[in-house]
């Protein structure tokens, strides 16, 4: 039955990490569309020869190019990876390279096409090689997030009683912080380096999705599928991981794009701050500390790395979205 | 002139997908007064219908062509100002679920006087009055005290009649009602139904009900449309329809219900084969012709349909209304009478199950005494919360009992988890679930669940080995081997169930639990899953738990009955004995109760007070006592019933003696 | 109202362990301590002695027990012992209820350092949430009410936008166009006026910042709310009654679709919190966020201690707050 209107777009979109407390609605409704058809793999047999029952829905990745935001956001994402990735072999200068003769006159010319920072080095090097920095340490970090997320959520999903309070518990702590503030005295006392921004940011997003999954599991479990596997007598860690992980995909995809974004925020932030890698390390958000006493005279310096890190950010969230609203539209 | 007049109605929706057209061209006229029913299976464009009526289609869906008008006034075209002067004042709709029309923030109080201060201008104190007055006119109790209430305070039964009441405030001239019974108990629909009947008689309504239950349209129609894929096939005074259906589909539908006094040994169900098309589906020619056993090439693929004569006030469109004989009797089945009675496969004992829910206990089942016979069916009657499905978690293992026994093949698992069970018993012991949509994961393909049970039974170890064993299952479901490729949501509901049945028996189970297995699935394919069950079952000798609240498919199937109210057996024995007096007070009622597809029988009307209580802290009495009609005394409310044999293996719970209740008249008799 | 308690008493633990948390995270080394409290130009003897003075050899639930012990006022401040010859004094004394000890970045006790710099922070944190929430509201309350509008796309894009740009870009970005730029708007906001700028200028860049991001993403929830209450039967049957559509949105739509956002909304004063710390650093705001910021990077144990106490006290009352207002507004729950 067609339903009235269309239905609200980006509900689970609108979530972001470390903001779960407003979760459950959107959560609720991902959920149900999750159900209602999990939409994130591609049916891989003869589907001519099927009988539908409804109008075939392909996979959400292949239905990907039908959304014009999430193909604009795809595309943002991929300029600086493909950039990233290239960065060695790229004619550009080393990015820690001074060129002192370009210092009086840092603007942008023919050999430095967008200038130089205030130490003479190359300003487009500068971004490519910090796009790199942000393009592994970030998905990295939410991928470790992940890992220890999804288990704590199924953890606490599948068992509830006791797991479940001490579980929830330990994320309602770290989540009542606010974040920066977490993320400040965390690197400040064990010291910014691109294995410490990983741990900080996997401490301060894992409760985040563990509550997310948790979320997801407690709704799933219910079903009678898990039953059924029961009744088979499968293991619990075969429920968790075979019956129950696959089918929290959906959302949790949304959700992993939106958290890729923040991520860059908080990466850009503590750079920005002075907690990011240490120099000379390129990075993006230290690139505009640097450069923000100057910005009366050259504000170049420090509006390029705001661009390139507003861009970037913009291209997770653009994609997350329409995801999103690929996942409720059919 | 006629109250509503639907002339070529054209409604389209816009999709992603292209344009799909929900109702290509339906016509139909309800006069004054009149009581219409519309019976359809989900996706045939009923709901569609109404919101076009209301000209609330949404922001994709719009009315292509036709017209739709109602006491004089184009509703097609008219402006919002207009609709909404007609809108909840001239028509006013009772909605499918009444859970979710009213508005969870605002007091029932608000909700009702919203609709004469919007369309009769009237003040705050007399909209209170008109509110509290057509509240008491639903008969719900003390009217003043539910206006101050929230809808989450309210029962199910309680807020569908608010719902009608906000209906009725206006004094509509006509009354739509969408499903308003689905997914209530059956006594409470009952009860629903009655209220309509009631209130149309006094506010002069027309009625515009529709159903997918056949036996609940011909209790409350005199005209009766069926509609099948967005079109009218068949409109005929209620009496006709069912006596001379002279459209393929509506004869389908009525052989696809088992009669009441029908049962498996003595007629056989006749499913309609495929299923229901997908709404704007692609056609030339008739819709139904694809699963119609009277479609002619050449005759039914040419162009559309029209309506043809069929008989006074009677059309159908079928091209060969004429040509479908007399109204075939469906024959005997093959499985013959039921088997001898074996021995006893499950001895249940003073079975309990008490949840603790803080202070309050819950006592979801309270030593339930019954036995089940090898190779026969045992089914489970109850309405909501009378544990019927905590007895079905216990009985698999994914639950343990709080005392009492169980005893299956030799040993009593009542207090047995699925863990402390060997791989022999888990498999003897399999279920069917109710949801068709939950019972199958939606990220494996279909055929996985039934390998991995044959693996995990030990039924097969090599991969190639599996293959053929799943393809062999599905083949014994009926279905094409090709199909275990496929994810769930490719599939039908009864596809969906008939893969549930095939991982059920991959390990050759002994009992099968089927908890109402065709509930959730539309009338013209549960036939044909119960067929499919009772000849599996059959042909194994597999003894089947059955769980239903559906009397009629009870009485078809099963060999033994079982009737369950708040986790209490009332009444147990051969289903024979059980549909005949003495009943139980509750079968009586029940039975009473069921809405039946035929407007020739006749119902001895009883109807229960209230609802049913909650299962929290039972009292020491009859469970049934605060709602018996045939209620002794004190002695109901303070000593438990004695169980008293009627006939051999007939038990019934009940102070009332034998006698009494064996001098009840029968409830059902043919006019 | 004993629900009421319970949640008061469940969020009380909960400070207390995520107060352990930053003890555990700031004092995990004893080393550390002692030489962060004599700062780094002390003697190793020195640093050996106040090690045994202070008991650091001590399990770290000990350790936090006293400093518990030192904040309730029951036991007397170890450091301000004039034994230690650290001149670390208070004019409140040594032992009072509220003594966060001695802040060895502003050589004062944290109180004398803490509360201005608060108040200075509360001052530009509700100036942004007077600007988000009515901001916020009315943008996902008509993008809501008709999703898939052309207001609908424009909002949603707008704010998505808006919360692509992180708070430091942000304020880059616009003292470039402001104060480089235009010349319209200081770019520092000290908060006194030697400067020329009145206090009220200095304000319009710091709020403009924080309300920025914020803005972005309650507007998205409000919108989201708002939409998929749009879509529920409920509305559906107030149409269907003959109600106006202004009628429909205000009476049946508001109250359903303010729900969820409204504990979103309370919860946005934690992210603030997080805000002002990059926002008072764009702006050298004199507020609490560049003062736990610069705490944490001087080691200044006492005052980052302090700080974070404060902030998780913020967030965890405005968290109750939520908890409040969603039974008052929901009659399902109460």
């Amino acid at each position: 039955m067609p339903s009235e209107a269309v239905l609200p777009a980006g509900s689970a979109a609108a979530d972001p990490p470390g903001n779960t407390a407003g979760a459950d609605p959107a959560l609720r409704s991902a959920i149900a569309d999750q159900l209602g058809r999990p939409a994130s793999v591609e049916y891989s047999g003869r589907p001519a020869l099927v009988e539908y029952s409804g109008r075939p829905a392909p996979g959400l990745l292949r239905r990907l190019p039908s959304s014009r935001v999430a193909m604009v956001g795809l595309g943002l994402i991929l300029f600086w990876t493909v950039l990233a990735v290239l960065a060695p072999v790229l004619p550009i200068a080393p990015p820690n390279a001074q060129d002192f003769a370009a210092m009086g006159h840092p603007g942008s010319s023919a050999r430095h096409w967008l200038g130089v920072d205030t130490l003479g080095r190359d300003m487009l090097s500068r971004l490519i090689w910090g796009g790199r920095t942000v393009l592994m340490v970030a998905p990295l970090a939410v991928v470790v997030a992940y890992a220890v997320g999804a288990a704590l959520g199924l953890l606490a999903g599948y068992y509830r009683g006791w797991v479940d309070t001490v579980i929830s518990r330990a994320c309602d702590v770290i989540l009542s912080f606010p974040l920066v503030v977490l993320y400040v005295i965390l690197i400040a006392n064990i010291g910014p380096s691109m294995l410490n921004i990983v741990l900080a940011v996997v401490l301060a997003s894992a409760p985040g999705i563990a509550r997310i999954v948790r979320g997801l599991v407690l709704s799933l479990a219910g079903h009678e599928f898990v039953a059924a596997a029961h009744l088979r007598r499968e293991s619990d860690l075969y429920v968790m991981l075979v019956e129950l992980l696959p089918n929290c995909r959906g959302p949790l995809i949304t959700d992993f794009c939106l958290r890729l974004g923040f991520t860059t925020i908080t990466i850009g932030t503590l750079g920005f701050l002075g907690l990011g890698l240490p120099p000379p390390t390129p990075d993006w958000g230290g690139m505009v500390q640097q450069a923000t006493a100057m910005i009366t005279v050259w504000p170049h310096m420090a509006l390029y790395p705001c661009f390139a890190i507003v861009s970037l950010i913009l291209g997770f969230n653009l994609l997350a979205d329409g995801l999103s609203e690929l996942a409720l539209s059919d | 002139m006629s109250l509503l007049s639907i002339r070529n109605l054209r409604v389209e929706y816009r999709t992603a997908a292209g344009v799909s057209v929900a109702l290509p061209d339906f016509s139909l006229d309800i006069q004054e007064g009149e009581r219409f029913g519309l019976v359809g299976e989900s996706g045939c464009g009923k709901s569609t219908l109404i919101m076009a009526i209301m000209g609330y289609l949404g922001r994709n869906g719009a009315i292509a062509a036709g017209s739709i008008h109602f006491d004089g006034q184009d509703l097609t075209h008219a402006s919002e100002q207009t609709l909404r002067g007609v809108r909840g004042s001239k028509i006013a709709i009772v909605y499918q679920e009444p859970a979710t029309a009213l508005n969870p923030t605002l007091t029932i109080g608000r909700q009702l006087m919203e609709v004469p201060i919007t369309h009769a201008g009237a003040g705050t104190a007399q909209a209170r009055r008109l509110a509290e007055q057509v509240l008491a006119d639903v008969h719900l109790p003390d009217p003043a005290s539910v206006m101050a209430r929230y809808p989450n305070q309210l029962s199910g039964g309680q807020k569908q009649r608010v719902v009608i009441a906000m209906a009725l405030l206006a004094s509509p001239k006509l009354l739509l009602l969408d499903e308003p019974t689905t997914g209530l108990d059956v006594t409470v629909e009952a009860a629903v139904l009655d209220l309509v009947a009631e209130l149309r008689e006094k506010y002069r309504t027309a009625l515009f009900y529709i159903s997918h239950n056949l036996g609940v349209i011909a209790r409350v129609a005199d005209r009766i449309g069926v509609m099948y894929a967005g079109e009218l096939v068949e409109d005929a005074a209620a009496t006709a329809l069912f006596a001379d259906p002279r459209h393929p589909y509506t004869r389908g539908l009525l052989g696809a219900i088992p009669r009441l006094g029908s049962d498996k040994g003595s007629a056989t169900l006749s499913p309609i084969p495929g299923n229901v098309p997908s709404p704007g589906a692609p056609r030339i020619g008739c819709a139904f012709a694809p699963r119609c056993d009277f479609a002619e090439p050449g005759a039914c693929d040419q162009g559309p349909i029209r309506m043809y004569h069929a008989g006074p006030a009677h059309l159908a469109r079928c091209v060969r209304f004429d040509q479908l004989g007399g109204v075939r009797r469906p024959p005997p089945s093959q499985a013959g009478a039921a088997p001898a009675a074996g021995a006893a496969v499950l001895e249940v004992d003073g079975l309990s199950k008490v949840f603790a829910l803080g202070r309050a206990r819950l006592v979801a089942n309270d030593q339930l005494r019954f036995t089940a016979s090898a190779g026969r069916v045992l089914a489970i009657v109850g309405e909501s919360g009378s544990g019927k499905s905590t007895f079905a978690r216990i009985l698999c293992g994914l639950d343990t009992a709080s005392g009492g026994s169980l005893r299956f093949a030799g040993a009593d698992l009542a207090a047995t988890r699925l863990r402390g069970r060997s791989q022999e018993q888990v498999a003897a012991i399999q279920m069917v679930f109710q949801n068709p949509d939950g019972t199958l994961n939606p990220a494996h393909s279909v055929g996985w669940p039934i390998g991995r049970a044959l693996r995990k039974f030990g039924v097969s170890r090599r991969g190639a080995e599996t293959e053929a064993r799943v393809k062999a299952l599905l083949e014994l479901v009926r279905l094409p081997a090709h199909l275990r490729h496929a994810l769930p949501r490719q599939l039908s509901g009864g596809q969906k169930q008939r893969i549930a049945i095939a991982r059920a028996f991959a390990g050759n189970p002994t009992l099968l639990i089927a908890d109402e297995p065709v509930s959730a699935l539309d009338v013209s394919v549960q036939a044909a899953v119960i067929n499919l069950l009772l000849s599996i079952q059959a042909e194994g000798r597999t003894s089947m738990v059955f769980i239903s609240h559906d009397l009629a498919l009870v009485r078809y199937l099963a060999d033994e009955v079982v009737v369950l109210y708040l986790g209490k057996v009332m009444e147990s024995g051969k289903v024979a004995a059980l549909f005949a007096p003495p009943y139980h007070p509750y079968t009586e009622a029940l039975l009473s109760a069921v809405p039946i597809p035929d407007p020739t029988v006749k119902q001895v009307r009883i109807r229960l007070e209230g609802e049913i209580p909650s299962p929290l802290n039972p009292g020491p009495g009859c469970r049934f006592a605060g709602r018996c009609p045939r209620k002794l005394g004190p002695v109901c409310d303070s000593d438990p019933p004695p169980v008293q044999e009627a006939s051999p293996g007939h038990l019934i719970a009940c102070h009332i003696p034998l006698a009494t209740l064996a001098a009840v008249p029968p409830v059902f008799a043919q006019a | 109202m004993r629900y009421l308690f319970r949640r008061a008493v469940e969020l009380l633990a909960t400070l207390l362990l995520a107060s352990f948390l930053v003890f555990v995270v700031t004092e995990f080394s004893p080393g550390n301590v002692a030489r962060k409290t004599l700062g780094a130009f002390a003697l190793q003897e020195q640093v050996d002695l106040l090690y045994q003075r202070l008991h650091l050899n001590d399990p770290l639930l000990v350790r936090y027990g006293r400093w518990l012990g030192v904040l309730t006022g029951v036991i007397a401040d170890p450091l301000q012992d004039p034994a230690l010859k650290l001149d670390f004094k208070d004019p409140r004394g040594d032992r009072y209820f509220g003594n966060f000890g001695y802040s060895t970045l502003y050589k004062a006790p944290v109180n004398d350092v803490l509360w201005d710099r608060l108040g200075n922070t509360a001052l530009l944190a509700g100036l942004a949430f007077a600007v988000i929430v009515p901001l916020s509201l009315v943008l996902g309350i008509l993008a809501g009410m008709r999703a898939g509008s052309r207001l609908d796309r424009i909002v949603s894009t707008a704010s998505i936008v808006m919360t692509s740009v992180p708070e430091f870009a942000s304020g880059v970005i616009l003292a470039a166009i402001f104060v480089v730029g235009l010349g319209w708007l200081p770019g520092t906001s000290p908060l006194d006026t030697e400067s020329g700028w009145s206090i009220a200028s200095q304000l319009v860049l710091p709020v403009t910042v924080l309300a920025l991001y914020d803005a972005g993403y309650v507007a998205r929830m409000v919108r989201s709310s708002m939409a998929e209450v749009m879509a529920k039967p409920y509305i559906r049957t107030a149409v269907l009654k003959g109600l106006n559509f202004r009628t429909v949105i205000l009476r049946h739509a508001l109250r359903n679709a303010m729900i969820a956002p409204f504990t979103v909304i309370l919860l946005q004063v934690n992210w603030l919190i997080g805000g002002v710390v990059v926002t008072e650093m764009v702006f050298a705001y004199p507020g609490f966020g560049r003062m736990l910021l610069d705490a944490s990077l001087f080691g200044d144990i006492s005052l980052i201690e302090a700080a974070t106490l404060i902030a998780l006290l913020v967030a965890v009352t405005t968290q109750l707050l939520s908890d409040l207002g969603y039974r008052l507004l929901n009659p399902q729950v109460r």
